[in-house]
């Protein structure tokens, strides 16, 4: 039995979860190790292998914050073979975790900046987490809008929590793709909207997530506005199996996304290899 | 200290079976009578060692198993509630002392490019690192070069004797051995008898001879730069990989191909966490659920084979190139792909690329 084996995952039970959008659910799990789940720190932003037990791991970001530690939140898309075998978990079930990996924001550094999230689809996850641990320490950040779009209404991730989010002082901007029954607020793609709403690049960081074909136009539209490349942050995602920088998957030339990433500045990003 | 040994060619398999006996004792033996495949596999007394020519596999499964299991689990049915279960884990067990008998410094080079990456990284990989430390190299100074070999180009040479424990150097009627570490001198009393002065003398001719040679004529050392600036020159890969059939066999006969799977296979409520070889050569290496792939044709993945070896791990690894010369992908390679032609090409205009299409 090895002491520390980055290779095994911590089992952990699935306590709770939310049916986010139709091929999307939520699943709040809690480590069956009671002082390890107590002890458990991690960063926004960093990621975690979610094992379903003879099918096998797969990558997701702790959407949860760091502050907000009675359970870790997982945001899941069905759509590969771990993935549709998460949602036919229930609760109850056994997971295993290994976690945390990766390098997360690094939220010392943001502190004291005005704050744009713009996000997209299921790329609204890795973006929450760090939107709560700000509510949570509001006082550290200044202003904070929030542009998050999906294909359709029901598209949408974390519905349930958008009016507390407006309670803790972010301006939330919504859109969807197409008119839809009932809607009221904006209907347009993301990168339209983010020229619409035009947030200063003054002392403001812009930290982006989604499709890459948003991301493509969303960083057009941020340097249309004025922001350098120091000033913007995404989180990439890549096919990943060891979580730790040993299998050779998930590198962008030198830099490995498990352990160098998954977020970077664009800074970095345009030092880096072009292959994404 | 002892000094150096001889064993006679007709005393090697005596030796080989007390060695076995407190350790598993690797050799290269041939697979069948016609002596077409040579596998490094544990010593029997049926199973003779091929020492005149190099192994077609390498030593690499002995460390990095092509298939291993990283834990088990079992689900239990809860006591209490029978739609329930509960996941039990348990790790592999512990592994002998292994001594891998007749490697060449290039097999043993590869060890150190799969040390970088696996024990001194952030993370330590404990399956590699249990039986790593319990591994030793006893090895044979390369006097068998041929010209698919250029170990002297990635800054090694048929007389490197970096990672090795002990020395096999051939002389007239069998090998000299000598201890080049602790550990490996703590195996000398098993060495056979000790060498005569002339023994000893006509070693150190072989030795000197051998680490005169230059295996490989160019530097393929100085390329980080050039692949970098050749990068987005997708005209170059597509020639360079127009050939490739996306077999992956030069990761899998490659010493320091290190890159594997991890996969479950269960039956009913038990199973395993394997992890195997895996090839960068393959489509799926990198393809995403979404179906997104960042490295979609063989432009891409060969592009990445190269860039690896030849610039991102120099990079990272002090100039340490992650190939070790040995020729076999260019052996295997059922299209005739040179990887040195590819390297060198690198600083070449486009006037000048030698493409064998």
């Amino acid at each position: 039995m090895f002491v520390n084996n980055p290779y095994r995952p911590e089992p952990a039970v699935i306590k709770d979860i939310i049916q986010e959008t139709t091929n999307i659910r939520t699943f709040r799990i809690v480590l069956n190790d009671e002082e390890k789940m107590r002890n458990f720190s991690f960063k926004p932003g960093q990621v975690a292998q979610l094992s379903v037990f003879g099918v096998g791991e797969s990558t997701f970001v702790i959407n949860s914050p760091p502050t907000r530690k009675d359970y870790l939140q997982f945001s899941v898309m069905a759509v590969g073979e771990v993935t549709q075998a998460l949602h036919k978990l229930d609760v109850g079930d056994e997971v295993g975790v290994r976690a945390p990996l990766g390098n997360g924001f690094d939220v010392e550094a943001l502190k004291g900046y005005n704050i744009v999230f713009v996000g997209g689809g299921i790329g609204m996850a890795p973006l929450r987490t760090l939107l709560l641990y700000m509510l949570d320490n509001r006082q550290d950040y200044g202003d904070i809008i929030v542009i998050y779009g999906a294909r359709s209404p029901e598209d949408l991730c974390y519905r349930y929590e958008f009016d507390k989010w407006r309670d803790g002082g972010i301006n939330l901007v919504l859109t969807v793709d197409a008119e839809a029954p009932g809607w009221k607020e904006n209907v347009g793609f993301v990168p339209t909207i983010l020229a619409e709403v035009e947030p200063s690049a003054h002392n403001r960081m812009a930290i982006t997530c989604g499709p890459p074909i948003m991301i493509k136009f969303v960083l057009a539209g941020l340097k249309e506005i004025g922001f350098e490349n120091h000033q913007i942050l995404t989180t990439l995602e890549k096919r990943m199996k060891c979580g730790i920088g040993i299998c050779g998957r998930c590198n962008i030339g030198t830099k490995y996304v498990c352990i160098d990433g998954p977020v970077f500045s664009y800074e970095e990003l345009s030092k880096m290899l072009p292959e994404l | 200290m002892r000094g150096k040994t001889f064993i006679a060619h007709d005393e090697l398999p005596e030796v080989l079976e007390r060695l076995s006996k407190a350790m598993d004792v690797w050799i290269p033996t041939a697979i069948n009578d016609e002596k077409y495949e040579i596998q490094f596999l544990p010593y029997q007394s049926d199973r003779l060692p091929v020492l005149d020519r190099q192994s077609t596999m390498p030593p690499k499964k002995v460390i990095f198993p092509q298939v291993e299991t990283l834990l088990h689990f079992s689900r239990k049915k809860d006591e209490n509630n029978p739609f329930k279960s509960h996941i039990k884990l348990e790790d592999e067990e512990e592994v002998s002392p292994v001594l891998v008998f007749g490697a060449r410094p290039c097999d043993v080079r590869g060890f150190l490019v799969f040390d970088e990456v696996y024990l001194n990284g952030p993370y330590k990989d404990p399956y590699y690192a249990k039986r790593r430390k319990k591994t030793l190299f006893a090895t044979l100074v390369c006097e068998t070069s041929d010209n698919a070999c250029f170990c002297s180009a990635v800054g090694s040479g048929p007389a490197d004797q970096t990672g090795s424990d002990l020395w096999i150097i051939p002389v007239d009627g069998g090998y000299v051995i000598e201890a080049l570490t602790e550990r490996g001198e703590n195996l000398m009393p098993e060495m056979g008898k000790d060498a005569t002065e002339a023994q000893v003398a006509e070693a150190r001719d072989v030795q000197e001879k051998v680490a005169g040679l230059r295996v490989g004529e160019a530097d393929l050392t100085q390329n980080s730069d050039a692949f970098e600036d050749r990068f987005s020159d997708n005209e170059y890969w597509r020639d360079m990989a127009f050939k490739c059939i996306s077999c992956g066999i030069c990761t899998y006969v490659c010493p320091t191909c290190y890159c594997f799977n991890i996969t479950d296979e269960a039956k009913d409520l038990d199973g395993e966490r394997i992890r195997s070889w895996d090839s960068c050569m393959f489509n799926h290496f990198t393809r995403e659920a979404s179906g997104h792939n960042p490295r979609p044709s063989k432009l891409e993945r060969y592009r990445n084979r190269i860039g690896h070896k030849f610039s991102y791990f120099p990079k990272k690894y002090k100039g340490m190139i992650a190939c070790c010369g040995c020729g076999r992908c260019i052996r295997r390679c059922p299209v005739a792909l040179d990887i040195r032609n590819v390297v060198l090409s690198l600083k070449k205009n486009k006037e000048n690329v030698d493409v064998c299409k």
